[in-house]
């Protein structure tokens, strides 16, 4: 439909020009900032594709949480004399060709496997299958419950782990 | 207009991703890469959500909120790694951080 | 009483008195004289003549002879003295007794010989014989008493005897008496040893001993360097023709399997040998090597050298070893082992050849000799190549029977001159002498006895023993003319200066020192009576072997028969008359007087009527005499040769190759491990360390490429990461 169409390119739009300033802004809290957009426009590709669960998370870890943090650690660093120095390393050059080639390599397979991609596409979703939530919800407590907890583990590690790098005197 | 297939968000997710990686590669200041690998970390989970879109299986799905719980975490130690590197060192950048040379 | 079976006491009274004297001599002597025997030339000291009158009469020899001058005998001998005195000649006595009664009775046995083995010394060590069979070297302590070792014993104790008697007078002032009579003794039991053997090793053990006696009572003088020097002279050279004499013996046990005279014998006259007339046969070469051995007992070319020197001993030694016994130790061999030379013409033709050579060499020698002592050695080198001489042509029997009267008269003449010596207080230079006749009449007159009997006047000893020698010569199958012209021209240099030492020494113009002639005596009885019994054996004893030409009863060739079954071989027929006549054999035994009678009277002419004659002749003919009188210089040749040849610079060689060969092979050695230990240190520095510490520095410089990866930045890794990740993927891009 045209109006997917338009939304797509609207939030492809977004994102990827959001990752171009993330990358080349001197100011880090520009980049911050255009890293929020980015990820705003992440969150618009989810709901475009269904997945209106990951949408509100994605808006509310990553944008309210994740770039936050950052926010915060940016304030903290003071990175006023970072921001007069040289932005980008000796190697760039070669990353960038480096880049290339993978772009390259990226392309050429699309190209060789764009049959593989062929999908039965069902716009409409039947009436009474249950929401996205519900179904997420089924699967991660049932099939990956074990999954699951370890990642509440994780977290937890996470969060003992940068407390104590983040601590003066430990 | 054609109608936007997998292939587009699969072409985004690369495009995304090596923009990414270019801002590892390139940047010096250790924030601006930690972005970037927020970004490949999308870039990622937007192929995952695609082909879970296409293939009619919310396996995907959860493999993405799995890999946002992932960057959560390590967006978090990583940044507790900063501030403890610019405690000590005074400085932001990756390039002065070369110790552990030959 | 069967003395035949104790033959064993014949040797042993001797020893027994050796024994005595040598282990006991030093601690029975009450005044402890030194052992510093003075020679009588050096310090004339005339105290006492003690023990003549004594000794006269206790060997109850009357024979009343006139005794020159008795001297008061005050000096208090001592008790030992007397013992001795006793003691060993008395052994010598109880030998001579027994022998004479054992050869009575030998006499008595119709195979004239006996042997007696008292045990088996070295028993039966099996062996390989040259040809191969398996023999078995046993050796015995045997005596054998046959008619050869019967004549050979009695000379020796009798002789012996009297020149035992003779000592107790000579030695009477001289210190080491006990040690002079236990040598004496001792020489005796080796040469009895020697004689009365049953086979070649006893023999030899003898002959060690005679050798050892030897240079013990040579080298008596002990003070006297001139006097140890000859005796270690003597020994050396006795012990290279020992070696001969020993190789000689071996080869006999190799070829023959054993070396007992009987059993050697038997083998011999088997006819398992042929006669070795072509050439050299190992028969021949036995013979020769044992005679190298005689040489050098007997005093023969090229081994004499030691006879002269050995006149450093005292008077009585030199008459009894150098004259009597000893030295006819080789002609006793010979003749001993007649069956080997019988069958070895060639060898007993060199026998012969060297006999007559010696003979006029050392005749030569003699005839300007000035030393009275030396003359007579000379004239015993002389006498005993005429015994070889008889040995050689095959006529043992005259070879013995020279032997038996030579023992007489020679040991009288050395006798003699040591009386003439005694009684000139010391002095030997016959130049110094003169007119002594009236001074000592009974030493003069038994000299003059033993002078015509070396000479050869018919009537005495040398006579009939020389004309024998002579006749074999000339007409035996392996005699010549030329080795008759030899003899004969030695028998009238014999006789020619036998009389120029009688007339230096008793004739003529007095030429001795004042001081010395002040104190010229006679020697005392116990000297002067051995010299008349000895005078009378030199008369008496030629009568035993007349020749057959005189037609004498058979008496009178009682010597030749008594010898005659010792010598017998079913092989050879001995030297009967070859052809040759009798008138041939009067005409040679006149020759032989006439030319003795010339010698005779040359000599007076020469030394009596007008000595200035002689030393006009010592100048005009001065090369010859010059040569002569330092004897041909032939110890000057030995010297040079053996002595610094061979030891000195033998020595000088060894050291050289000791010092560069063997310590060089040592230094050398040293320094090659050195060298190997400096190379091995090389090599464990630069290869084998290098090798490791090549491998460490190769390690190090593949490591610096690796290095300048990593840089400790992060990015950097990050991009190697990408980089890595390209490839892999590549690969599946590639396929």
């Amino acid at each position: 439909m045209l109006i997917d169409t338009v939304f797509f390119y609207l939030f492809a739009l977004l994102t990827l020009g959001g990752a171009i300033f993330t990358i080349t802004r001197r100011n880090a809290v520009h980049s911050a900032i255009s890293l929020i957009v980015s990820l705003l426009g992440v969150a618009g590709l989810y709901l475009l594709q269904h997945a209106e669960f990951l949408f509100a998370v994605q808006i509310v870890l990553y944008v309210g949480g994740i770039m936050v943090l950052f926010l915060f650690v940016i304030m903290l660093v003071n990175l006023d004399q970072a921001a007069k120095e040289r932005q980008f390393n000796r190697q760039w050059t070669v990353a960038l060709a480096a880049v290339a080639a993978v772009a390259a390599e990226i392309g050429y397979f699309f190209y060789r496997g764009q049959d593989a991609f062929h999908f039965a596409e069902s716009t409409a979703a039947p009436a009474a299958s249950p929401g996205n939530t519900e179904v997420l919800a089924e699967a991660l407590f049932r099939e990956y419950l074990l999954p699951f907890e370890i990642a509440s583990v994780l977290l937890l590690v996470a969060v003992v782990g940068s407390v104590v790098m983040a601590k003066k005197r430990i | 207009m054609h109608p936007i297939t997998t292939m587009h968000y699969l072409a985004l997710s690369a495009a995304l991703l090596l923009i990414g990686t270019i801002g590892v590669l390139t940047r010096r200041n250790i924030v601006i890469i930690l972005m970037s690998i927020e970004l490949i970390l999308n870039a990622v989970n937007i192929n995952l959500v695609a082909f879970s879109h296409a293939f009619k299986d919310v396996s995907g799905q959860i493999f993405a909120i799995f890999v946002i719980t992932d960057a959560v975490a390590e967006a978090a130690v990583g940044l507790g790694i900063l501030i403890a590197l610019f405690r000590n060192k005074e400085t932001v950048l990756a390039d002065e951080i070369d110790l552990l040379k030959w | 009483m069967n003395f035949l079976d104790q033959i064993w006491l014949i040797p042993l009274f001797p020893l027994l008195g050796a024994a005595l004297m040598l282990l006991l001599g030093k601690r029975l002597d009450p005044q402890p004289a030194s052992d510093v025997a003075v020679a009588p030339g050096v310090e004339p000291v005339h105290d006492d003549h003690g023990h003549g009158d004594a000794h006269g009469h206790a060997h109850g020899h009357g024979h009343a002879h006139a005794h020159g001058n008795d001297h008061a005998h005050g000096h208090a001998h001592s008790p030992l003295k007397v013992l001795i005195n006793f003691l060993c000649p008395g052994m010598i006595l109880l030998s001579f007794l027994l022998s004479a009664a054992a050869v009575w009775q030998l006499s008595q046995k119709p195979e004239r010989m006996h042997q007696v083995i008292q045990f088996t010394w070295i028993a039966g060590l099996p062996f390989h014989m040259a040809n191969g069979h398996l023999a078995t070297f046993q050796m015995d302590w045997g005596f054998l008493l046959d008619p050869l070792s019967s004549v050979m014993i009695l000379v020796v104790t009798g002789v012996g005897f009297l020149i035992h008697v003779y000592s107790t007078g000579y030695m009477a002032h001289d210190g080491g008496y006990y040690r002079f009579f236990g040598y004496l003794n001792l020489f005796v039991f080796f040469m009895l040893m020697l004689v009365l053997a049953n086979n070649y090793t006893l023999l030899f053990v003898g002959w060690e001993g005679v050798g050892l006696c030897s240079y013990l009572l040579i080298g008596f003088y002990i003070h006297k360097k001139s006097a140890t020097d000859a005796g270690i002279k003597a020994f050396v050279v006795n012990r290279v023709g020992d070696a001969g004499f020993v190789l000689g013996m071996l080869l006999m046990l190799s070829v023959l399997g054993t070396v007992r005279f009987t059993d050697v014998n038997s083998i011999l006259h088997s006819g398992r040998f042929g006669v070795e007339s072509g050439g050299f046969g190992v028969l021949s070469l036995i013979a020769l090597l044992m005679f190298f051995g005689a040489t050098g007992k007997s005093a023969q070319v090229p081994l004499y050298v030691w006879l002269p020197d050995a006149m450093e001993g005292p008077t009585p030694v030199s008459a009894l070893i150098h004259a009597a016994t000893m030295v006819t130790a080789g002609v006793y061999m010979v003749a001993r082992s007649a069956a080997l030379f019988q069958l070895a013409p060639k060898a007993s033709m060199i026998v012969a050849i060297i006999g007559a050579f010696t003979a006029i060499l050392a005749a030569s020698i003699a005839l300007v000799q000035n030393d009275i002592k030396r003359v007579l050695a000379y004239s015993t080198v002389s006498q005993l190549g005429y015994m070889f001489l008889a040995a050689g042509v095959g006529a043992y029997w005259v070879a013995i029977f020279h032997l038996f009267t030579h023992a007489f008269f020679k040991a009288l003449l050395f006798l003699c001159s040591g009386s003439v010596i005694h009684a000139l207080g010391g002095e030997q230079d016959m130049r110094r002498m003169g007119a002594l006749k009236d001074k000592i009449p009974v030493t003069h007159w038994t000299m003059w006895v033993g002078s015509i009997a070396i000479a050869g006047i018919p009537g005495f000893a040398g006579f009939f023993s020389k004309d024998e020698i002579l006749w074999q010569a000339y007409s035996s199958p392996l005699g010549s003319t030329a080795l008759y012209v030899v003899g004969l021209a030695t028998a009238a240099m014999t006789a020619f200066y036998m009389w120029r030492l009688m007339n230096m020494t008793f004739y003529g113009k007095s030429h001795v020192a004042p001081e010395v002639a002040a104190h010229i005596h006679e020697s005392p009885a116990s000297m002067t009576v051995p010299l008349s019994l000895l005078a009378v054996g030199s008369v008496l004893a030629g009568w035993l072997g007349t020749p057959k030409l005189w037609n004498l009863p058979e008496a009178f060739r009682a010597f030749e028969a008594w010898l005659a079954p010792a010598f017998e071989s079913p092989l050879i027929k001995a030297g009967g008359e070859t052809g040759q006549n009798a008138s041939m054999e009067w005409t040679l035994m006149l020759t032989s007087v006439v030319v003795a009678l010339i010698g005779i009277y040359v000599a007076r002419v020469l030394y009596h009527q007008k000595p200035e004659l002689s030393d006009r002749m010592e100048t005009s003919f001065q090369r010859i005499h010059t040569v002569l009188y330092n004897k041909w210089y032939v110890d000057e040749a030995y010297n040079y040769v053996f002595v610094n040849g061979m030891c000195k610079g033998g020595g000088e060689a060894l050291g050289a190759f000791d010092r560069n060969v063997v310590d060089g092979g040592v230094n050398g050695a040293g320094w090659l491990t050195r060298f190997s230990a400096k190379v091995s240190m090389w090599w464990d520095t630069w290869i084998v360390d290098g090798a490791v510490r090549f491998t460490a520095f190769f390690v190090k410089i593949l490591s610096y490429p690796v290095c300048l990866l990593q840089t400790g930045r992060v990015q950097a890794y990050a991009f190697f990461v990408l980089a890595g990740a390209l490839v892999m993927f590549g690969y599946y891009v590639v396929r």
